[in-house]
């Protein structure tokens, strides 16, 4: 029987292998290594992490084909590697480098205002970031086999991926309440396909894998979010913006891990030296904020 | 009797949910104590490299290489079968050696080679299983004491068993067909029945 790569199967499935793991920025092969033996379960392939792309300022765009390259041949994980919104052109380079997942990132400065990638037309699967239900199941619907919380990336602040998980299950909780007539209004309401309010009415969950991703700066704040209903959880600036990155790393591995007990939870976040510098999202003016791109 | 599902990273819910619609309790297995009292241990699908970091971490490595070498059932699906192999390319630390096979991680390449098929597994009956491989690794050699029980075309192995040791390179817990969830559970079932079957000789010669 003939070989089917591309599936929703298999998209979808790789995501459900990174679940109760640590996705970790780097932005060159040393990096990748020190996250490979810290235990990330994947690496994401950047030219900046958030919190330089944010001070840099002006486009940002698709990493160097070199830099994600290099960074692919430095470790066995999977290795993801971001677009801008839209552009997919970018998404087929990363597909033709054959990197294992592309984020189509907010991260990146949009390239399309209206319309996201179509990701069902890739083999290559998209996780896609989101800050409640709805944006969630427009990105599914548009073929993401996995979704990430938006929070707000490079500020080291879990406050806004605190928002956006409590924004995505309580939006599920919700759902499950509702009796079957009420679903097309609701589906209207959170501007989502029927089908897919359907399925999650009748299943309450989402289809697909859910990490938080946008201001995890220290092992509690990772398990605070495997609390919220996080399948697993991406950490961008916090690791290599703070002072040991090899350390914190592995501490915020353990505590995604065993992140229902405080005793390990304390163990692993004891003398790590500086977390990364935060920002309040407050002092940030609107026009900086990452996660209003997209829609 | 109960079925751990070691969860320290990776597919272990899907696991847990398809043993309990067989109506098999399974616990998750995080530490060394969680162990006491299972009849056996699958380990899911996942990234191997940070589940045999875990392991090691967690001093779970030891305790289930002991229980292993007296015949306890295990089984692994993907990133399990690596773990489970004599030996693995590519990897931080020592597998468990319970089957002896050597395996080549993510030898068939990456994400975009991974693929779904259907395969005959005459050890289960019936029509073919739905396999579906995720970067999965690849049998390179196969020890005269192992049963192959699947191949895909071009006749690599991707499924194992020695003696109460079973392993798959893709995952059966990404379907919805329990056979291969449900031939584990017979392996654990039969292996008490040994286990009882040694004690009534004891108790006969004493």
């Amino acid at each position: 029987m003939a070989e089917a790569k591309g599936t929703w199967a298999v998209k979808k499935g790789l995501a459900q292998m990174l679940k109760g793991g640590v996705i970790m920025d780097v932005v060159t092969p040393e990096h990748a290594r020190i996250a490979e033996e810290a235990g990330a379960c994947a690496v994401m392939a950047l030219e900046r992490v958030p919190a330089d792309i944010r001070a840099a300022g002006g486009v940002a765009r698709m990493a160097d084909p070199d830099v994600v390259q290099r960074i692919m041949e430095a470790v066995t994980i999977p290795v993801m590697a971001k677009c801008r919104i839209g552009h997919f052109v970018e998404a087929r380079v990363l597909e033709a480098l054959g990197v294992d997942y592309i984020d189509e990132s907010e991260v990146l400065t949009p390239a399309d205002e209206s319309h996201h990638v179509d990701k069902h037309d890739f083999t290559i699967p998209f996780v896609c970031g989101c800050r409640d239900l709805g944006e969630a199941l427009r990105r599914i619907g548009e073929g993401a086999a996995m979704i990430r919380t938006k929070g707000e990336a490079g500020t080291g602040n879990i406050v806004e991926a605190v928002r956006h998980m409590r924004a995505v299950m309580g939006g599920i909780r919700r759902l499950k309440g509702l009796s079957k007539d009420e679903l097309m209004a609701e589906a209207k309401a959170l501007a989502a396909p029927y089908d897919l309010v359907k399925e999650i009415h009748e299943t309450g969950v989402l289809p697909v894998v859910n990490f938080a991703a946008g201001g995890v700066a220290t092992p509690a704040d990772a398990a605070l979010m495997m609390h919220l209903g996080a399948d697993g959880v991406f950490v961008g600036s916090g690791i290599f913006k703070s002072e040991d990155p090899a350390r914190r790393a592995a501490a915020i591995v353990k505590a995604v891990t065993h992140y229902r007990d405080p005793k390990i939870i304390a163990e692993v976040s004891k003398g790590l030296g500086e977390a990364m510098t935060g920002i309040d999202i407050k002092d940030i003016p609107e026009s900086e904020l990452l996660a209003t791109r997209g829609w | 009797m109960r079925i751990g599902v070691l969860a320290l990273q990776g597919s272990f819910a899907e696991h847990v949910e398809a043993f309990r619609r067989l109506g098999v309790p399974a616990p998750e297995v995080r530490l060394p104590e969680d162990l006491e009292g299972l009849r056996g241990l699958v380990i899911p699908g996942g990234e191997s490299t940070t589940i045999s970091h875990l392991l090691m971490e967690y001093g779970l490595f030891d305790p289930l290489s002991r229980m292993i070498a007296t015949g306890f059932p295990v089984w692994g699906t993907c990133a399990g079968m690596i773990l489970l192999a004599r030996h693995s390319t590519a990897m931080p630390h020592p597998t468990l050696a319970a089957i002896d096979i050597a395996v080549e991680r993510n030898g068939w390449g990456r994400q975009v080679d991974s693929y779904e098929t259907e395969i005959g597994v005459p050890a289960l009956g019936g029509p073919p299983f739905r396999a579906v491989f995720i970067r999965p690794p690849v049998v390179t050699d196969v020890g005269p004491e192992v049963s192959r029980l699947a191949q895909v075309d071009g006749g690599t192995v991707v499924a194992v068993r020695q003696g109460d040791a079973l392993a798959t390179a893709f995952h059966p817990e990404l379907t919805a067909d329990l056979r291969f969830h449900n031939y584990f559970v017979q392996i654990v079932a039969a292996a008490r029945t040994d286990a009882a079957r040694t004690e009534s000789i004891a108790l006969t010669t004493s």
